[in-house]
């Protein structure tokens, strides 16, 4: 059975369904919307439960690709699938976010429901896709197209969009214009499009030096690093909740995905000579945005911002091209995901009763919310990099990983650790702590059992990863070690 | 062993236990459910801690590690989830759990009228699990799990009164400190992965007489490994400790409530820098230039904090000033090798500072929450039994003994053998051993100042309290009885600034000067649930040097230790400790690998020449001269001459505003540090982002497209599936030249 094209296509059933429900009924009508949901969360839960059959049936000691799927597709083409240990962890990162998104949005999306749904649905496919794809131009299909949904979901969802969504495009368009003309390049060059074939490719060095720049114009604008990172706090603090949640959980991942499946193992002599153009970016990005974020008055934006300084740590480990990096780069890239996706989700309580991300509109929230105040606080330290959360993890593997390429950038890398305090914990003491003040909160309620639903897979998930973050190296490891032994390799080390 | 393995286990996992019931059913659960699991288990935990060093000292347990899960395993860089007891972790054990089981019970007075209850408890419990994590961990991680671990219940704690703007304050001032030492504990904690390749303590240590000279390149220059090493770990114990430039956040952490002052701010977390910096004697030892800074960072830190101490009028403030400077007197000690007498000072020292911390508690809430001493005075008839131990105390940190007799309360063995130690230092040729030696004698003399200035002024002299101010703190109280942790604004304001009033509770209140009750209002003792911890820890600080001083730094102390603490040959200790650094001879080095090399724990300690018996007479003497000198001078101040240390302070010399103003770090650090992030902050966004950034980028290329077309007026307003579309036929454009580029 392919296991991976039923989990990368089985949301369009749920799409399907929807569409055949509209095509019935009238498109504000109570029960279709209604109806759009269930079947739209069905159809995700039954997408994340098959994830875990993949992962479980996924065999660690392989560090080549499995599940692999090919078949003769147009024009020449194949359609090839398959994941390995870096992959298989963000279809299920995916999966697992999505049900939850679609719960989050169960009351506060009013218009159009059942078309949310279906563009979280198409979405879904397009993101599985990017990360099970093993052919060069199936990839691009499903990573560019991936931003079609998420563009739409910001401009027909969101605030004032017209702003954020160009922002938005301009930036991707950009870089996936430069991306497209590298692959081009390297299929016509090589005449095969199979992503397994040219990672075993040996490109002349001044060839992966172009090559490598066009894919970095494209990945770094996905994560984003700094300076190409604007369009993020824009696009979250437009989008909706559960679009926010997608973007930083998982989107932005599709950079740092990007950049260990082709950079590395395809341009390797590029990648050691780019090392300290990247760790330059990586370190101006922690340090940057963290001050940045010090300074916002706006819940989501200051989160945004700190969705780049933690990407920062995410590049530096990759390019540090050791063990401990890249394994604390993919660790901090899954525990991002789940903590960042937390973060916006707690914005979103808040957000759904008063209708404001000004931090000055609120204060003393924790007289009225205790509960809601300790899930805040628990994420709170997951995004501090506090031990026993996940946040840590990732943070001193990516730092210790770093370590070895480059002192300088560990050291100033490490300074991040300060800053993130100096902002998370400002943020929580002026919406959480003080005399509950603002009128308008004196009625504001705690979280209620389907809030509490939400957090709960979420709070495992970080606590879990923080003590045993081994579970995932487990996973990891045997396709990590083989990467970074190619990689060694290759640069002569 | 099997056995202390079981005990262990329960030791550690017992508080989580209690915290985990507390925090998450404390709101379904009675509170006084809450209580009894969180206070039972930690009672379990020292019951059981007493055992596990009672085998230790006396029943020939050796040394051991439990490993219950993984951690981190990637590559080399491998940490366990486990328990390593030796002698370091034995002494911690009864340390921390002694401690944290009195904070418990006493808390139930302290805290009774506080409608957060299971939250408190549930984070002492916390607490104090990350502790026992901290000081068992057999690797860097766990270690760096409980360093930050204690952080994070110390944030919570300090910050428990949540609508306390100064609370709120400090408990952030204290983690971004403490971060600041995280940061270069972090750096020590990768140097250390890199040069060894592993981060198991009981695998590193054997390498390092063989690396002692290894140089290594950090930050574009090149360093001795071990004085690299060693040097960025101490800024992490820097921050815990609250050492010299990383000191500002303690005072501060007052704000929390003062049972937590007492647990974490005294007797166990703040001492976790020392404990890190002699349970990586085999590194320090090998590291004589990361010595030197930790010694001249204790001993300033002593000086300053005294120097402080001497001028606050806030209770809790001295003792927090106190504290600091204690924890210089531990610091010298680590660095000029004696970290036997930094041990023992850790221990006395938990018992009599926790002592004064909760005394000062007791005489809180006997007064209505007035933490000011300035409106303290005669208190001796109303608080007897508190009276009794802030004196047994105070006579325990002052360190007063009858030197030839063998003889005194807990602090004459300890700071002693410290001030002893550093002459010893001060004897190998080593100048900073001078140094040490001077400000610890000197310091001795300003600790006995303020320590009885405190207890004179508190209990002593003519009342500066009227029944009226009690009335009217009283009411007050009840005033917020149902919201006990409210920032008492309407008096705050005519209070000094730096009084920091604490809401308290009381459960006699009804009968010891309830409401309508007869009479003027009196202070009053507390509760027994307060008085008996009081009692308990009097005990030790009367008897803890006594009893264990042949143990921790005596003849019996390489039984004791069996290991744990590495002191490197004297011969090498003075070569290493010189001011030119000079490498270990190779002979050295090559017995010290050998040596290290036979257990997995390092080579037993090598006896150093006893360092007491042979200092001459004066040395011996003079510190308790000193001592004896700080109490002349407070009582001929605050008893004899009552009111003068008031005319002293109204003079206010440019000495004593400097020391008043605690040297004007806050100051400083204000108009730096946070003005230069608030700046750059703005800096970054208003003017790189929207700037730079988006006006060269976006912006710009939308300003150019308005000027270009008259369709611009349609992309900023138009609608959003137009981008949508473009962005599809863009893509589908690109995508068919591709086809179309590869077939070709």
């Amino acid at each position: 059975m392919p296991l991976l094209s039923l989990i990368t296509y089985a949301p369009l059933i749920g799409v399907a369904g929807i569409l055949a429900l509209r095509l019935m009924g009238r498109p504000e009508d109570a029960k279709v919307v209604s109806a759009s949901k269930w079947i739209a969360f069905v159809t995700t839960l039954a997408t994340f439960a098959l994830s875990v059959l993949l992962v479980l049936q996924y065999d660690p000691s392989n560090p080549g690709f499995q599940f692999v799927e090919e078949a003769p597709w147009f024009a020449g083409l194949s359609y090839r699938m398959g994941v390995d240990g870096i992959s298989v962890l963000f279809v299920l990162l995916t999966a697992f976010l999505m049900p939850l998104c679609i719960a989050a949005s169960w009351t506060s999306i009013e218009k159009r429901v059942p078309e949310y749904m279906i563009a979280f649905l198409v979405l879904e496919t397009l993101v599985i896709g990017v990360f099970c794809a093993l052919d060069l131009v199936l990839f691009y299909i499903f990573f560019e197209f991936g931003l079609v949904p998420m563009f739409l979901i910001i401009g027909i969802w969101g605030g004032r969009r017209v702003y954020a969504a160009f922002k938005f495009f301009l930036y991707t368009l950009l870089g996936s214009v430069l991306m497209l003309a590298a692959i081009l390049y390297m299929i016509a060059t090589t005449g095969t499009a199979s992503i397994p074939e040219l990672m075993a490719y040996d490109f002349p060095g001044g060839v992966q030096t172009w090559l490598w720049l066009a894919f970095f114009a494209s990945f770094a604008v996905k994560m984003p690093m700094w300076p190409v990172h604007t369009w993020l706090p824009d696009a979250h603090v437009e989008a909706p909740t559960a679009g926010s949640v997608i973007l930083a959980g998982i989107l932005l991942k599709m950079g740092g995905y990007g950049f260990m499946r082709f950079s590395l193992p395809m341009f390797p002599n590029a990648s050691e000579l780019f090392a300290p153009l990247v760790f330059a970016m990586s370190v101006i990005a922690v340090i940057y945005t963290s001050l940045v974020a010090f300074r916002q008055t706006d819940i989501k934006k200051l989160i945004a911002y700190s969705s780049v300084a933690h990407m920062g740590f995410v590049t530096m480990g990759i390019f540090s091209g050791n063990a401990a990096g890249e394994q604390g780069a993919l660790f901090q890239m899954i525990s991002h995901g789940v903590i960042s996706g937390a973060l916006f989700l707690c914005v979103g309580v808040v957000y759904d009763r008063m209708h404001t991300r000004e931090i000055a509109f609120y204060g003393g929230l924790v007289n009225r919310m205790p509960w809601y105040a300790a899930v805040f606080m628990l994420f709170t330290m997951g995004n501090v990099g506090l031990p026993g959360t996940s946040g840590f993890v990732g943070e001193i593997l990516t730092m210790t990983g770093a370590y070895q390429a480059s002192t300088w950038t560990a050291f100033l890398a490490a300074t991040g650790v300060i800053l993130s305090a100096v902002y998370a914990l400002t943020l929580y003491r002026r919406v959480m702590f003080g005399e509950l003040t603002n009128p308008k909160l004196a009625a504001i309620t705690d979280l209620d059992w389907r809030e509490v639903a939400i957090f709960a897979p979420l709070i495992v998930s970080t606590l879990y990863l923080g003590v045993q973050p081994n579970i995932v190296f487990n996973l990891t490891a045997a396709s990590v070690d083989q990467l970074v032994a190619v990689y060694q390799a290759a640069i002569g080390g | 062993m099997e056995n202390a393995a079981v005990l262990v286990t329960v030791i550690l996992f017992g508080p989580l236990l209690g915290a985990i019931t507390a925090g998450l059913f404390g709101r379904v659960i009675p509170s006084k459910v809450s209580q009894a699991v969180t206070t039972g288990l930690l009672f379990l935990s020292a019951i059981l801690s007493w055992v596990v060093f009672s085998q230790w000292t006396w029943g020939g347990l050796e040394p051991f590690t439990v490993t219950y899960a993984p951690f981190i395993h990637v590559g080399d860089f491998i940490s366990n989830w486990s328990f390593r007891l030796d002698g370091l972790s034995a002494v911690m054990l009864v340390v921390v759990t002694t401690v944290s089981s009195l904070v418990h019970l006493y808390s139930w007075g302290y805290m009774a009228e506080d409608p957060h209850k299971p939250r408190f408890f549930a984070y002492l419990s916390l607490f104090t699990f990350a502790m026992l994590a901290l000081i068992s961990a057999a690797d860097f991680m766990q270690l760096f799990f409980g360093w930050e671990g204690v952080g994070l219940a110390s944030y919570l704690l300090i910050g428990f009164w949540f609508k306390k703007p100064t609370a709120n304050a400090a408990s952030i001032k204290a983690f971004v400190v403490n971060r600041v030492g995280d940061f270069g504990f972090a750096l020590g904690i990768m140097t250390v992965f890199w040069a060894f390749g592993t981060i198991q303590f009981a695998e590193i240590f054997p390498q390092i007489a063989a690396n002692a000279d290894r140089s290594w390149e950090f930050i574009g220059r090149d360093w001795r490994l071990m004085d690299l090493a060693c040097g960025l770990l101490f800024i992490g114990a820097m921050g815990k400790s609250a050492q010299f430039f990383l000191h500002t956040w303690l005072p501060d952490a007052m704000e929390g409530p003062t049972p937590v002052s007492a647990l974490i701010h005294a007797a166990t977390m703040v001492t976790a820098g020392v404990y890190m910096v002699c349970l990586l004697s085999p590194m320090f030892e090998y590291a004589p230039v990361a010595k030197n800074i930790v010694t001249v960072i204790g001993a300033v830190t002593a000086l300053f904090a005294a120097t402080v101490g001497l001028t606050q009028n806030d209770i809790k403030r001295v003792i927090a000033y106190s504290t600091c400077s204690q924890l210089g007197y531990m610091f010298f000690a680590a660095g000029v090798g004696a970290y036997q007498a930094a041990m023992f000072h850790l221990f006395t020292h938990a018992f009599f500072k926790a002592l004064l911390f909760l005394g000062a508690g007791s005489v809180i809430h006997g007064m209505a929450h007035e933490q000011d001493m300035r409106r303290y005075g005669a208190l001796t008839k109303y608080l007897p039994v508190t009276y009794a131990v802030m004196t047994i105390g105070t006579i325990a940190i002052t360190g007063l003994g009858i030197p030839f007799l063998d003889w005194g309360f807990a602090g004459f063995y300890s700071k002693d053998a410290i001030i002893h130690a550093a002459y010893e230092g001060a004897q190998a040729g080593h100048a900073i051993g001078w140094f040490a030696f001077i400000i610890g004698v000197l310091v001795a003399g300003l600790t006995a100042f303020y320590s009885w200035r405190l207890a004179f002024f508190t209990f002593n002299g003519h009342a500066r309290w009227t029944s009226e101010d009690l009335e009217h703190h009283w009411h007050n109280r009840d005033h917020h009885a149902d919201d006990a942790h409210g920032a008492h604004s309407d008096h705050a304001s005519d209070a000094q600034h730096e009084t920091h009033d604490e809401p308290l509770a009381s459960d006699d209140h009804a009968h010891g000067h309830g409401h309508g009750h007869h009479g003027p209002a009196l202070p009053h003792e507390s509760p027994w649930s307060m008085r008996i911890p009081l009692i308990v820890l009097s005990i030790g600080a009367i008897a803890a040097g006594f009893a264990f001083h042949h143990q921790f730094i005596g003849d019996e102390k390489a039984e004791f230790w069996k290991g744990a603490i590495y002191n490197a040959p004297v011969e090498h200790h003075g070569a290493a400790a010189g001011a030119h650094a000079a490498p270990a001879g190779p002979d050295h080095a090559t017995t010290d690998a050998a040596q290290h090399a036979a257990g997995p724990i390092p080579a037993p300690a090598v006896e150093q020449p006893a360092e007491e018996h042979h200092a001459p007479v004066w040395v011996i003497l003079a510190p308790l001269v000193a001592s004896v000198l700080g109490l002349v001078v407070a009582a001929y101040v605050y008893l004899l001459r009552e009111g003068l240390g008031a005319r002293l302070a109204a003079r206010g010399g440019p000495l004593y505003v400097f020391f008043y103003n605690k040297w004007f770090f806050d100051e400083l650090y204000q108009a730096t540090f946070v003005r230069a992030a608030k700046f750059l902050g703005d800096l970054f966004w208003k003017g790189g982002d929207q700037k730079i950034i988006d006006g060269l980028g976006p912006d710009g290329v939308s300003a150019l497209s308005v000027k270009v077309g008259k369709g611009a007026g349609r992309l900023q307003s138009g609608y959003v599936y137009h981008y949508a579309f473009v962005m599809l036929l863009g893509v589908a454009g690109l995508l068919t030249y591709a086809l179309w580029a590869w077939n070709a």
